[in-house]
């Protein structure tokens, strides 16, 4: 099957690549771009480790083709640091130990990257609402809540992006 | 889990797609939001050999009311439902509905008129259209085509759309006064599809008669089910306890569930009935002004 050309901006900076029709985003982005900050949880849809930000909306990217990303913008776990430091979701990971083993925190961050841009001031059952495609095996999700709403407290506060 | 290999094509007109459609034959899919499709392709549930990608074609992503009709756009997205202020004002059932399908994440993508196209009777969105007596807009060679939702689901992941035709619209009539619906669903946990769901949409008159009542059903038979009888036994009756118990009745014998790992079809048709009792009276109580 002939390689389809793609170009695509990904954490600011553009990409080119030639990828099969196949390809899925998830697998683009670790595996040609060694972005392996995306993981891959259950494969199957359901599970939200793989989650990255696409146009401003946060999508499984274990759902969606490479080439459906053609002319399109992506922002990885990789892009949320800037100038060294982190971004206020991320803080709240740090200061509320939203995280123990790791492995769901990437898909939590940016699905909370693009939640709190619509919504600065949310409930909590607004972000337990949220966070409803984003499986965590480890905190029990209360200490993911609170890093919302550290970071929620903090755009409030610091008018940070 | 990789699909098979296909041949991808993203035209970028309706007409141009319709063509493709045409030229590729009934193997070729049509990808919209995907989050059906590419699970299923992942799963090799579905291998097809040509993806038609619509999401580049422009003005299709609309939900608006127009000349006496709701008008769902095949690229509207179920979040873009979760934020549209007609939804939000006027048709509490479709954010009924939006909400328990699937996250939050997948809404992002997930469309509205693929969650018909699929023709999956668990799916949520035909329950809903059933009961607000929605048709279907497909675009084909010979042009556009309505289709009544009641003869859209033909059987198991079947529907009337022909082989060359691509939906279009979903087109709902706006609902006339003191009318009110809701869409209830019992489900596992999140993201799972219904063990049972009821769609219910009335119209009452000034003295709390029931003067048209559409009711659908999701995933208790092998197509998604509109309850005609116990629409029937409402339409003229005022609707106080004893008859939206009997219609709920009516509604779970027309069901057809089966055995299966959301449970026994007895549990599933007992949740019919539940089901539609709450469902009317949510539906009664929006219809008299109520949320």
């Amino acid at each position: 099957m002939a390689k389809i050309g793609i170009k695509l901006k990904v954490n600011g900076v553009e990409r080119a690549a030639e990828v099969e029709s196949r390809l899925l985003l998830v697998h683009f982005l670790r595996e040609n771009l060694r972005l392996t900050g995306t993981h891959v949880g259950c494969d199957t849809s359901h599970c939200g480790a793989c989650t990255v930000v696409l146009d401003g909306r946060a999508v499984k990217s274990c759902s969606v083709f490479a080439v459906q990303a053609d002319g399109r913008e992506i922002l990885t776990v990789e892009g949320l640091e800037q100038d060294g430091k982190l971004h206020v979701i991320q803080e709240g990971f740090f200061q509320e130990h939203g995280l123990q083993c790791g492995f769901c925190t990437p898909g939590m961050l940016m699905t909370g990257y693009a939640f709190l841009k619509s919504n600065s001031n949310p409930t909590e059952d607004e972000i337990r609402h949220a966070i409803s495609g984003n499986l965590c095996r480890c905190t029990g999700y209360v200490n993911i809540v609170k890093a919302y709403q550290y970071a929620a407290a903090k755009l409030r506060e610091g008018g940070e992006k | 889990m990789i699909p098979r290999s296909f041949e991808y094509f993203a035209p970028r007109t309706l007409d141009e797609a319709v063509l493709l459609l045409g030229k590729l034959g009934p193997e070729a899919k049509i990808l919209s939001g995907g989050q059906s499709l590419i699970p299923m392709m992942k799963l090799r549930l579905a291998a097809p050999p040509y993806i038609i990608d619509i999401n580049r074609i422009p003005d299709l992503n609309y939900i608006t009311e127009l000349n006496g009709f709701l008008r769902i756009g095949a690229l509207a997205r179920e979040s873009d439902f979760e934020v549209s202020p007609t939804v939000l004002s006027r048709y509490p059932i479709l954010m009924d509905t939006t909400v328990v399908i699937a996250d939050p994440l997948v809404r992002n993508q997930a469309t509205a008129c693929g969650n018909i196209a699929h023709g999956d009777p668990a799916n949520d969105h035909p329950a809903t259209m059933l009961a607000l007596g929605a048709s279907i807009i497909a675009v084909g060679p010979s042009g556009e085509r309505e289709i009544p939702i009641g003869s859209f689901f033909t059987s198991l992941f079947t529907t009337a759309l022909q082989p060359d035709e691509i939906l279009k619209e979903i087109k709902v009539p706006i609902p006339a006064p003191s009318s009110g619906g809701a869409y209830l669903k019992i489900k596992r946990k999140v993201g799972d599809y219904a063990t049972a769901g009821v769609a219910v949409q009335i119209t009452m008159n000034g003295a709390g008669v029931c003067q048209r009542a559409g009711i659908g059903l999701t995933n208790v038979g092998f197509v998604p089910l509109k309850a005609k009888e116990a629409e029937a036994f409402l339409t003229g009756k005022p609707l106080d306890d004893a008859t939206i118990k009997r219609a709920a009745e009516l509604a779970a014998g027309e069901s057809q569930p089966i055995d299966d790992i959301r449970g026994t079809a007895d549990y599933k048709r007992d949740l019919v009935r539940v089901l539609t009792v709450r469902a009317l009276n949510r539906a009664l109580k929006r219809a008299n002004g109520g949320a």
